[in-house]
């Protein structure tokens, strides 16, 4: 005989995953609208935005109907992990909507003659949200605490990036306004980071019931002695 | 990519047909009034739980859908409550023929000091099954849906008093079910047994769901939660409040209800 | 050790030895009293005590130690004990059954019943002895002579058919009682299954109530044997006989009873020293037989007991 309640927080969990690669495709197709001045492609990555909010309103409805069952110890961690992965999934989203936003006006105007490893700081903060999200699935706390200290190479490459521009700016006026566009999008890839770093600390506690948020690296890498 | 199931977005299933209708009913005992105007309708193949403080008239009204209350001196009923669309306490509704149809399982579970088989054969031997083959097929069956054919098959001729609490109430599952009734009724099928006990019947309501209808009393807000599809909170001999499950326990429309489920009262 | 102390009582405590050895003592007084009637009677009775004692059916001179014998009187003790119990048993559960399951609990008929139950109990034995007489001899017996055109009188004399029904008049309330507990000893929660399954009043009670009252009703029943067997009173007029040269055959036949032996021993006896080692013998015999059939009852019970509890 299966388990009822089991049946439902495996449901959740499904919807989540529904929902992370939904958020990632967003991510995925607004880097790429940025890089390859798709103007048709960011106005999509916009429109599916709603799916994605919708997704967070249906995930926290299941939790709280799961929530009035009673679950305890890993159930209650799971269902309550579930509601802010789901809250990160959708700031994720956002964040891809902040990207295609850019990519649409950055297309409608000539390009900006300057060498800018966006897809490569997009391709780490992706992979940030992808591991992030396997070791949700697997329920693997060693994964998860090793995707943290990756967003410290993400802010860099970030500060890196901003840095870059902003001598280009000086040096071509003409610009600015194009290269704050980028910098804007630079800053949200650097938030999808952090939004995946939350759901790897989400993880953690998850699967070991502590709470390594805001403890500055001290125990961060490791499982706690 | 995978087909979500998902057993909440069943809840209120506008596709169930109606089969019990309560309209006004009233129920005296004596020249006190215990039920004062309920009106309810339940669906087919749903799970319905009556919840509220002790003496707020669930069990009496769980008990008027099998006219177990006929039992008791001095009760008098007004209104109808109808199953199936037949009033069953009009005057050509024969008892026995309902309580075929309206099964229940009570708080304490009561096998009979019989045999496990000659437990679940009881209701089929009254109602003129006798032959063996038959008996020994409806008996298996009705252990097997009631989750306890394995831990009983080896020793269905021993007494059924030699089960535990909760085999005990399992095995008074399988009697209810062994007659094939339309709709079971439960009086805190759980309320006397320990957690593990409690979590096997509680999943095998939801199994029982798929052929029975399915009222069932509690004071545990949290069982009512996992199992039922449908809540009704009742307060003294009042129905206060009924809507689906999800509803009464995440947003109740009267603050009674959310007081009674968020234990501020009862 | 030291914290212990504190928690030892302090004084001897006077009541609570008082009151148990006042139990106590009580309580052996009892078993002292049982034990000087039983080994009186087994070590006086045993020499008087034979099988050609238990197996003689005597002569019309039964004080001779060396020729008498008590046969009619184990066969008729047995035989209207026996007769009772098939009269008895089945009025008086049905009564108890009527009462529990069907009477409505506070009616004034029930309380009228149960009171009449009650009171049966106190009624003295020599009283359902004369209403034996009055009723089943006088009128039942006589009336059935008249109908069948009895030249003589067949049924309108004492007879063993009423000596056991005075008797079971007499021990109707042990049963109806001990009948009534037992079925209210039954978890009402039973009923409820059985009626929920759709069984009717009747099918519950004969197939759920009755069965689990069995023992209780047959503790009733073993009251009402030992009580009846060593009942003289009731009979005296109804049924017993001072002396019969056969065997009872017929139920209308009058029988020879131990308890009325023992009392026409000791009281008719022409020479009481001579007499006294069958008088022994004969009460040994008396409660030999209380004890057997008793004991009978009480294997039956305790094997429909383990029928209940194993099911085979």
């Amino acid at each position: 005989m299966e388990n009822h309640f089991e049946m439902g927080l495996d449901a959740l969990r499904q919807k989540i995953l529904l929902m992370a690669s939904r958020a990632e495709t967003a991510v995925n197709q607004s880097v790429q609208a940025l890089v390859q001045r798709d103007f048709n492609l960011a106005v999509k990555v916009r429109e599916a935005d709603n799916v994605i909010d919708q997704f967070e309103i249906e995930i926290d409805e299941m939790a709280i109907v799961l929530l009035t069952k009673a679950p305890l110890a890993s159930n209650l961690r799971l269902i309550t992990v579930a509601m802010k992965v789901s809250q990160n999934l959708e700031r994720i989203g956002d964040e891809a909507t902040k990207i295609a936003k850019r990519a649409r006006d950055l297309a409608q105007e000539p390009p900006v003659k300057i060498n800018l490893d966006v897809y490569r700081m997009a391709c780490m903060s992706l992979a940030m949200v992808k591991d992030a999200l396997d070791s949700f699935v697997h329920r693997d706390s060693v994964a998860a605490r090793a995707i943290i200290p990756r967003d410290k190479e993400v802010d860099a490459l970030n500060k890196e990036m901003h840095h870059t521009l902003a001598q280009h700016m000086m040096a071509n006026p003409d610009t600015i306004a194009r290269c704050l566009h980028w910098i804007v999008a630079a800053k949200s890839l650097e938030r999808i980071a952090d939004h995946a770093k939350n759901i790897a600390e989400e993880v953690v506690f998850l699967c070991e019931a502590q709470d390594i948020r805001h403890t500055a690296g001290k125990n961060a890498g490791s499982p706690a002695a | 990519m995978p087909k979500l199931n998902v057993p909440e977005a069943k809840i209120n299933s506008p596709g169930s047909a109606a089969l019990i209708h309560i309209e006004s009913l009233s129920l005296y005992y004596g020249a006190s009034k215990a039920l004062k105007n309920i009106s309810l309708t339940l669906g087919e193949k749903v799970v319905t739980a009556f919840i509220g403080p002790s003496g707020c008239g669930k069990s009496t009204l769980l008990r008027c859908l099998n006219r177990m209350n006929d039992l008791i001196d001095n009760v008098r009923i007004e209104g109808s409550c109808k199953i199936g669309g037949h009033d069953i306490y009009s005057s050509d509704v024969d008892v026995i023929e309902l309580r075929k149809r309206v099964g229940m399982v009570f708080q304490k579970s009561n096998p009979f000091p019989k045999s496990i088989y000659e437990n679940v054969a009881y209701g089929l031997r009254l109602h003129g099954a006798n032959n063996k083959a038959e008996l020994d097929g409806v008996v298996e069956q009705s252990l097997r849906s009631a989750a306890l054919w394995d831990e009983v098959k080896d020793r269905l001729h021993s007494s059924a008093l030699g089960l535990s609490g909760g085999q005990q109430q399992r095995l008074c599952i399988a009697r209810a079910i062994a007659i094939k009734p339309e709709i079971i009724l439960m009086d805190e099928p759980a309320s006397a047994l320990d957690p593990l006990a409690t979590a096997r019947i509680e999943e095998l309501i939801l199994e029982l769901k798929k052929d029975f209808t399915i009222v069932i009393v509690t004071h545990n807000m949290q069982q009512a939660a996992r199992i039922s599809d449908q809540t009704a909170f009742f307060y003294i001999g009042e129905l206060i409040e009924f809507d689906s499950t999800a509803k009464i326990f995440t947003n109740p429309a009267k603050k009674q209800t959310e007081d009674y489920v968020t234990g501020r009262f009862g | 050790m030291n914290a212990r102390k504190h928690f030892r009582a302090e004084k001897f405590d006077f009541a609570s030895f008082f009151f148990t050895g006042l139990t106590g003592l009580a309580t052996l007084l009892i078993l002292g009293i049982l034990a000087t009637i039983l080994i009186n009677i087994i070590a006086n009775g045993v020499r008087g005590f034979s099988w050609h004692f238990v197996s003689t059916i005597p002569k019309k001179d039964f004080f001779d130690v060396n020729t008498t014998g008590v046969l009619p009187m184990i066969v008729g003790t047995t035989i209207c004990v026996f007769v009772m119990t098939i009269f008895v048993l089945p009025v008086g559960v049905i009564t108890a059954i009527y009462l529990t399951e069907y009477a409505a609990n506070n009616s004034l008929v029930t309380k009228f019943i149960r009171a009449a139950v009650n009171n049966l109990a106190g009624v003295p034995s020599i009283v359902f002895g004369l209403f034996g007489l009055g009723f089943f001899i006088n009128f039942i017996g006589k009336n059935i002579d008249a109908v069948l055109h009895n030249p003589s009188a067949v049924w309108g004399q004492p007879a063993l058919i009423w000596a056991s029904l005075t008797l079971a008049i007499m021990t109707m309330p042990v049963v109806i009682v001990a009948t009534e507990e037992s079925l209210k000893a039954i978890p009402p929660g039973l009923r409820e299954a059985s009626l929920a399954l759709g069984a009717t009043k009747l099918e519950t009670i004969l197939r759920v109530v009755l069965p689990q009252a069995l023992p209780g009703i047959m503790t009733g029943g073993i009251l009402a044997v030992s009580r009846a067997a060593g009942e003289v009173a009731p009979i005296l007029f109804t049924g017993v006989a001072y002396y019969m040269a056969s065997l009872p055959h017929h139920v209308t036949d009058q029988f020879m009873d131990l308890g009325y032996h023992v009392f026409v021993l000791s009281t008719q006896s022409p020479n009481i020293e001579q007499t006294r080692p069958i008088l022994y013998a004969t009460v040994l015999v008396l409660l030999l037989l209380t004890f057997a059939l008793n004991l009978v009852a009480i294997v039956i019970r305790a094997r429909v007991r383990k029928k209940l509890r194993a099911l085979g």
